[in-house]
């Protein structure tokens, strides 16, 4: 735990070492079950920054959630096995780690804000103790203070009298402002990376847009990492610095939000912006991606996106194309990437 | 919450007399002359059968009878047994030594069965979860006075480890295997419903937030896992309580333990009605008293229920 690897020399204005915060190496995650291996994760490549904001993007089923479960060590093992590659924290590979070495970074080192808040706290127990209740644990403090730090945190994310309500339960809160609670939860211990999984996914619009300002400004006040977890690429847009696009458990295009948005460099990406709504094409008919994602069971061979790809080659078939530098500081995992940036 | 537990006590009050009054007519009505065997092989003397009756109010109509008996009842004068006996003291005698024998078989169920319950729903699939579920299928599957009867064979005659029946009033080490006995059926559903409760919170998400929090496995287990799981659990055992404390017939009587239920049970026999009756009218007021305590049991554990 002692060991931090610090590969950039540069600091950030926090006092941060600004290098490799968290790198995920060719992960490789599967599900044993009785029907079969399903190929959830295949292969996954990233990395977060301190201070920087990584969108992950992806259909429900390309194994976004599954990357976070096995960055936290959350995953249900089995059916799930990690089949290999490295998770690296601050350099050091926490699939190396024992349960216990992995146990301390959850909370301190990584923290996680999970979809559907109402599920994800305890009904039994009020909000202030389980926020209280890390400081207690693992920090030792008493319950009259835990509860101070519980409510300074709810403050800290916009909860209106927090003084009362503290003693509340979940259940007793909106959908919003229960994923405030979940979000002052994960930020008790003053995570160094964040992992948001689908935060907004189960609010209203305007509440989803509130609760996506208050994670971006916590992000930047605190200088985490934070990787954003979404199936709306519209959500992200404003928040996020980089975003990786994922299919079938792979990384299929990674790129800045901006140069994304304006020439993407795989045909997935351009299908995923085509079912955007915007507001200059107004009146036009939506265009989907044809097919469906495939049944991880059975992979198609190649190149996973060719049954529903529109420039799909004979080569495509027979060949997977790795994920590969297209363009500076972007990657795309399509034979024909140039092709498709430069908008053939 | 303090307005919902007066309006429930009303509600106690017709059910309370509905029951009551079910029970006076059904005993008084049974079938039978209530003189009959009362007085060795011949049949009562008249005069005694005069005292009685006038005592009794027998020669009233029924709702006369139940009104003269409630009123000395809520005067706590539960009347006499036709031999001049003290009902009230007949149950005073009796009880402490079913509430001893119920509060034994609670402890067993609640030990034994949550133990059990949780092990096994932590680790299910094991040898120890297959133990479990054959042996509690073969508790549940047997009658009581088999299991009792066998244990007593066994610990009493066979090893004699116990006395075959315990001494009056009995203390709780004697009650060990009768306690036993009465609870074994209820202590397997206590440990099949805990195994299934905490095998299905076991993936709830709150679980695998308590584990990504960083808390040490046996807090996410111990505080977040069993505080959930056990709900239905503790439910189910207040209820059980309640009917424990209504004496257990078969059991009282194979170990002579001078319980409520043997009282209620020889008074049957001899068609003692007043005291048929008195007991049943403890034994309903302990029940809805009970499952009253278990409704705010349950209100108190899960916040999401309140009761207005
Ligand atoms: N516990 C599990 N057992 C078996 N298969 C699983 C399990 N968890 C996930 N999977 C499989 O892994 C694949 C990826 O799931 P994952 O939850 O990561 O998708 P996702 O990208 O988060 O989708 P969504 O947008 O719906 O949340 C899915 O096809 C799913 O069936
Ligand atoms: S490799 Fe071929 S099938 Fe795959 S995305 Fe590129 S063009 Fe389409
Ligand atoms: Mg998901």
């Amino acid at each position: 735990m002692s060991e931090v690897v610090i590969t950039d020399p540069e600091f950030s204005t926090t006092g941060r070492p600004s290098g490799r915060l968290l790198e995920v190496e060719d992960l490789h995650v599967e599900f044993r079950t009785r029907e079969g291996i399903a190929k959830a994760i295949n292969g996954v490549s990233f990395h977060v920054d301190a201070g920087e904001t990584l969108a992950v993007l992806g259909e429900s089923g390309s194994g976004k959630s599954v990357t976070a479960q096995t960055i936290m060590g959350i995953l249900d093992q089995p059916p799930g096995f990690v089949s290999g590659g490295e998770i690296r924290f601050h350099g050091k590979d926490m699939l190396k780690m024992s349960e216990e070495g992995r146990r301390k970074i959850r909370g301190h080192g990584i923290a996680m804000v999970f979809q559907d808040a109402l599920s994800a706290l305890n009904p039994v127990f009020t909000v202030g103790f389980q926020i209280g209740e890390q400081f207690r644990i693992r920090k030792g403090l008493s319950r009259g203070d835990a509860k101070k730090r519980a409510i300074e945190l709810l403050d800290q994310v916009k909860i209106p009298n927090a003084k009362q309500r503290v003693t509340e339960f979940p259940h007793q809160f909106s959908g919003g402002m229960r994923q405030r609670v979940m979000i002052a939860m994960s930020l008790a211990l003053d995570p160094e990376v964040l992992i948001a999984d689908e935060p907004t996914t189960a609010l209203d619009v305007t509440v989803q847009a509130q609760i996506m300002d208050l994670l971006a400004d916590l992000q930047r006040e605190r200088q985490m990492g934070l990787i954003l977890i979404t199936h709306d690429l519209g959500v992200v847009a404003d928040v996020a610095d980089r975003i990786a696009v994922m299919y079938a458990g792979r990384i299929v295009e990674e790129a800045n939000v901006h140069d994304l948005y304006a020439r993407p460099a795989h045909p997935y990406t351009v299908g995923l912006l085509n079912s955007i709504p915007r507001i200059d094409e107004k009146g036009q008919e939506l265009r989907t991606i044809k097919g469906l994602p495939p049944n991880l069971m059975r992979i198609p061979p190649g190149c996973p996106f060719h049954p529903r790809c529109p420039k799909a080659q004979p080569v495509c078939v027979e060949k997977v194309p790795p994920l590969r530098v297209v363009a500076p500081a972007r990657g795309s995992a399509c034979h024909f990437a140039e092709e498709v940036l430069r908008g053939e | 919450m303090g307005r919902y537990i007066v309006r429930r006590l009303l509600q106690l009050v017709p059910v309370f007399i509905g029951t009551t009054f079910l029970i006076y007519w059904l005993v008084w009505s049974v079938p039978g002359d209530p003189f009959a065997g009362k007085c060795g092989d011949r049949p009562c003397p008249d005069n005694y059968i005069q005292v009685m009756t006038e005592k009794f109010n027998l020669d009233q109509p029924l709702y006369v009878q139940y009104f003269t008996y409630m009123q000395n009842l809520l005067q706590g004068d539960f009347g006499e047994t036709f031999g001049g006996r003290s009902i009230n003291d007949l149950i005073a005698a009796a009880y402490p030594n079913t509430i001893k024998l119920a509060f034994v078989a609670l402890a067993v169920e609640a030990l034994i069965g949550l133990t059990a319950g949780v092990l096994t729903g932590l680790r299910r699939n094991g040898f120890l979860d297959n133990l479990v579920l054959v042996s509690t299928l073969f508790l549940i599957a047997l009658p009581t006075f088999v299991t009792g009867f066998f244990l007593q064979y066994l610990f009493g005659v066979q090893w004699g480890i116990i006395k075959p029946t315990v001494s009056n009033p009995p203390s709780f080490t004697e009650l060990l295997i009768p306690g036993f006995v009465l609870g074994s059926v209820s202590m397997a559903y206590v440990a099949r419903l805990a195994r299934t409760s905490i095998a299905e919170n076991r993936s709830a998400d709150y679980v695998r937030t308590a584990i990504a929090k960083g808390l040490p496995m046996r807090r996410v287990v111990g505080v977040h896992l069993l505080r959930n799981s056990l709900i239905p659990v503790i439910t189910y055992l207040g209820t059980d309580l309640g009917a424990l404390m209504g004496g257990a017939i078969v059991t009282e009587g194979i170990f002579g333990i001078n319980g409520i239920g043997r009282e209620v049970y020889r008074a049957i026999v001899t068609k003692e009605g007043a005291t048929v009756v008195s007991i049943v009218v403890i034994l309903v007021l302990v029940y809805l008293v009970m499952n009253l305590l278990v409704d705010m049991l349950y209100a108190l554990l899960d916040p999401r229920i309140r009761y207005e």
